[in-house]
């Protein structure tokens, strides 16, 4: 039976086992959504019937939620539902070649369902294996080190309609190729030992840690252990390592101090939404130390008094789920989650995973927190801001995944240890996501303050022409500021890294990021939802030759517009890949530039060619030459 | 100086818990907005009301007043920045102010007149948008929706229906209705809802009554928006 015409009762029977194990609650309805698409294949009409009936919530909440995901569909996307990872690593590594090969072999046209409903082939955002490209997502699990072979092998196995579970594993291993590790990645780490230290700790003079409001609410009266653990993580200077770098003490203070409404708890929250193009060592962590982490989530919410925690795991990462749920249940077994914690009474904690659905902008941590409670995840007004009015309405931590590994650390071994690494303004080590042209990709883990040509000598890149630091969002680096340095005084980063040599076209980088940029922005305010556009508008007028100095100034407006007017940080970061090459990569633009002031977008020759495509012609009589010469 | 604060250089009184476009709307001073409307939780989404505080842009119907601060409105830059805004709405949509029968009504096209919008500016994206004429007594034409999400909030905070929300992301962001069949006539939208009297634009529009006030006799005929009251 082809499963994308399940009757009704069926669909109904799935939706009625999912929702009800999300005890009938409409906050799970993205958790509820992905379950029922990976037994429906999508999610059919009867399937939203049935959901506003059993969570009563009206239609429009369930369908502008199911909308807003790319990993939901509302329409039929096939048994196999094939994504390209798309970003400009797996450019540089040919994803397009092998997408137009599966294409191919399968017969289906790119962003389509084939004729027969079994197969849609597609392109996404960057799936977190920049190291190890191209990737891509077979019914939202990943694949990576494509090569021409493997699509073929592929394509049999799709028209054969071998089910997912029965491909061979191999194609499914994904590589830690940690190649540089320090503190983190090298820890020795014993499960517990950071709760036992922190519990052990005594408030000592100095710091301490404001009040002691929260731990007095669950914990018996006199323990000094949870004011002294955020004094050391205060003491160890760590900030978060998700970009932004706000102080983790005062954020974790914040919370701590933030009152509590009756029937409220505290909610640690762990962003594993690794979005940005590039990133992958929040992969790589929960693959490798997921001890290390839950620990420090854990260790978080000692100190705060939090009682429930999450991690929100992009969707990409959807394999990594069963591993992580089996770890968070030995946990349990050996009483490092759940009640009275290491044996200390009122130390109540444990930790769900949520799996986010294909939205960059979740990573943002108020979208992150409306897509934790099953709504589109955009931004939310600020001030106020989660620390006090987080998961629904509670005073709440949102940390990057490398945070609470350091944070685990920094319990252990305490915040003058860790605070000695690194660099006077920015303390501790900084995992980076190495990948782009050069001869070992991978995680590298440094002190702060390595330089950007000390990496590249690392990870055995030559004749660099650039280095893309922190993604999209962040700074593109030419080989004159190569002595920079990474850290919060110099090049901050959440961590990527991805090296472009003198053969890579960076105006082509800038416009794959401007794309992205253009695809993920939520569309909740204007200057965002309009802007990317136009930018992506006026990038691709200059790809096809019809740029003029004019599009520079028109660039350059859009950008002071959405930095000033955007709602976050996505709008306001949109126009930097752009304008940080026009600064330092000017001829790769000049050389699209027609030398005219103006030269209209409009090219009637290009307009003809849907008219071309579907009178399946192109040859020179179904051409029309311009007054501008010849077309690249 | 307390319960005070500074709109382009004049005095402005608040009381604890107003926005900045709530105190300046009660002292008699406009603030361009769209998707902000005094019955209704603010929502921040269309940012023409961005005002700068202390230096900083805001938007100022979310950002509660506070004793001192500093707010800039009406300086050239921030009226550049709300004219783009508006001419981003322009293009996104297909407005074509001539042949619509909420000229004259329409909040958009009164806020292009204050802010002097002379020409679009921008390349027209021209969406291919379907009109909802299902109900017998109201047409959908999404063709002009600026995404306000007036209509969500006033169905769901005051009729208590849901009849209107939002699906899609990004520049696919569109309206849509409560119902199976995605048609108005299919949910239990009524013409005496508070929803269908809020749509800034001309989106929600009664059958029948286009014309019923000549063009030129509308509201925004009379008085330009900055010196007409809030009540649609």
């Amino acid at each position: 039976m082809g499963l994308n015409e399940l009757h009704a009762e069926v669909v109904a029977g799935v939706v009625d086992r999912v929702v009800n194990r999300y005890r009938r609650d409409p906050s799970c309805m993205l958790q509820i959504l992905r379950e029922v698409q990976e037994a429906c294949d999508w999610i059919p009409p009867a399937a939203i019937d049935r959901m506003q009936e059993l969570l009563g919530v009206p239609r429009t909440k369930i369908e502008g939620v199911a909308g807003f995901y790319s990993f939901i569909y509302t329409e039929p996307r096939g048994q196999y539902r094939v994504l390209f990872s798309d970003n400009i690593t797996d450019r540089m590594q040919g994803n397009r070649a092998m997408m137009e090969r599966l294409c191919n072999n399968l017969w289906v046209e790119r962003g389509k369902v084939s004729e027969d409903g079994l197969v849609s082939v597609g392109k996404t955002a960057c799936t977190g294996m920049s190291d190890q490209g191209p990737g891509m997502l077979v019914n939202n699990y990943a694949i990576a080190g494509l090569s021409e072979a493997r699509i073929d092998e592929i394509a049999e196995l799709i028209r054969n309609k071998v089910p997912l579970a029965e491909w061979p594993p191999a194609y499914f291993r994904i590589e830690d190729n940690i190649r540089r590790a320090d503190i983190l990645l090298n820890a020795d780490f014993k499960p517990g030992a950071a709760l036992l230290a922190a519990r052990a700790r005594t408030p000592s003079d100095g710091l301490n840690a404001s009040n002691t409001r929260s731990w007095r609410e669950g914990l018996p009266s006199g323990i000094g252990g949870p004011a002294a653990t955020l004094d050391e993580i205060k003491r160890a200077n760590l900030r978060g390592r998700g970009g932004a770098g706000f102080t983790t003490g005062l954020k974790w203070e914040a919370c701590r101090n933030a009152p509590l409404k009756a029937g409220h708890q505290r909610i640690i929250v762990c962003n594993a939404d690794e979005g940005e193009p590039g990133t992958f060592k929040d992969r790589v962590l929960l693959a490798k130390c997921p001890d290390l982490v839950f620990e420090g989530m854990t260790v978080a919410a000692y100190a705060v008094g939090a009682t429930r925690g999450f991690v929100y795991l992009r969707g990409e990462y959807r394999y990594l789920l069963d591993h992580l749920n089996a770890v968070l249940a030995h946990r349990r077994r050996e009483n490092l989650l759940g009640k009275d914690i290491c044996g200390l009474p009122g130390a109540d904690f444990d930790i769900e995973i949520h799996v986010g659905a294909g939205a960059y902008v979740c990573g943002e941590e108020s979208a992150l927190i409306e897509s934790l409670e099953g709504k589109r995840g955009t931004p939310r007004n600020r001030p106020p801001f989660p620390v006090t009015n987080g998961y629904l309405d509670q005073p709440t931590v949102v940390n990057n995944v490398e945070t609470f590994a350091a944070a685990a650390l920094i319990a252990l071994n305490g915040g003058e240890w860790y605070a000695a690494i690194g660099t006077k303004h920015s303390a501790g080590t900084k995992l980076l996501s190495v990948s782009g042209d050069c001869a070992r990709p991978g995680i590298y883990e440094y002190p702060f303050g390595v330089s950007i040509r000390q990496v590249l000598a690392d990870c055995g890149a030559s004749d660099t022409q650039a280095v893309q630091v922190s993604g999209p969002s962040g700074i593109c680096v030419a080989e004159a500021e190569f002595d920079r340095i990474i850290g919060f005084e110099d090049i901050p980063t959440a961590g990527a890294f991805t090296i472009f040599d003198q053969s890579r076209d960076m105006f082509e980088v800038a416009r794959n990021y401007v794309h992205f940029f253009q695809h993920e922005s939520c569309g909740f305010c204007t200057p965002c939802r309009v802007g990317t556009s136009l930018l992506k508008n006026l990038m691709d007028k200059l790809h096809y030759g019809s740029g003029s100095p004019y599009d520079f100034a028109e660039i350059e407006k859009l950008n002071q517009l959405l930095q000033s007017m955007s709602h976050c940080g996505l709008g306001h970061t949109a126009c930097n890949p752009v304008l940080d090459t026009i600064a330092k990569f000017r001829p790769a633009y000049e050389k699209r530039m027609m030398q005219q002031d103006f030269t209209p977008a409009f090219d009637l020759d290009r307009a003809l060619s849907s008219a071309r495509q579907m009178t399946g012609r192109d040859d020179a009589a179904a051409h029309l030459t311009t007054e501008h010469g010849s077309k690249p | 100086m307390s319960h005070t604060f500074t709109l382009d250089g004049k005095t402005i009184p608040f009381v604890d818990g107003q926005t900045i476009i709530q105190a300046a709307s009660a002292a008699g001073v406009f603030i361009p907005h769209l998707c902000y409307h005094p019955e209704f939780k603010a929502h921040g989404s269309c940012k023409l009301c961005t005002v700068k505080v202390n230096g900083r842009h805001t938007a100022s119907c979310t950002m509660r007043a506070a004793a001192g601060m500093v707010v800039e409105s009406e300086t050239e830059e921030i009226n550049d920045e709300r004219r783009a805004l508006t001419q981003m709405l322009f293009v996104e949509g297909n407005h074509f102010c001539p042949s619509c029968e909420k000229s004259g009504n329409c909040q958009l096209q009164a806020t292009a007149y204050h802010l002097g919008m002379m020409s679009p500016h921008y390349d027209h994206f021209f969406p291919n948008r379907a009109v909802d004429a299902s109900h017998p007594e109201v047409l959908l034409d999404f063709n002009r929706c600026i995404l306000c999400s007036l209509c969500v909030r006033a169905s769901r905070d005051v009729d208590g229906k849901n009849v209107f929300g939002l699906s899609g992301r990004g520049i696919k962001t569109h309206l849509i209705v409560n119902a199976k069949s995605g048609q108005l006539a299919d949910t239990d939208f009524s013409l005496a809802d508070k929803a269908a009297q809020v749509c800034p634009v001309g989106v929600i529009l009664q059958k029948r009554q286009g014309f019923a006030v000549p063009i030129g006799a509308r509201k925004f005929d009379k008085a330009p928006i900055s010196e007409t009251t809030e009540e649609r």
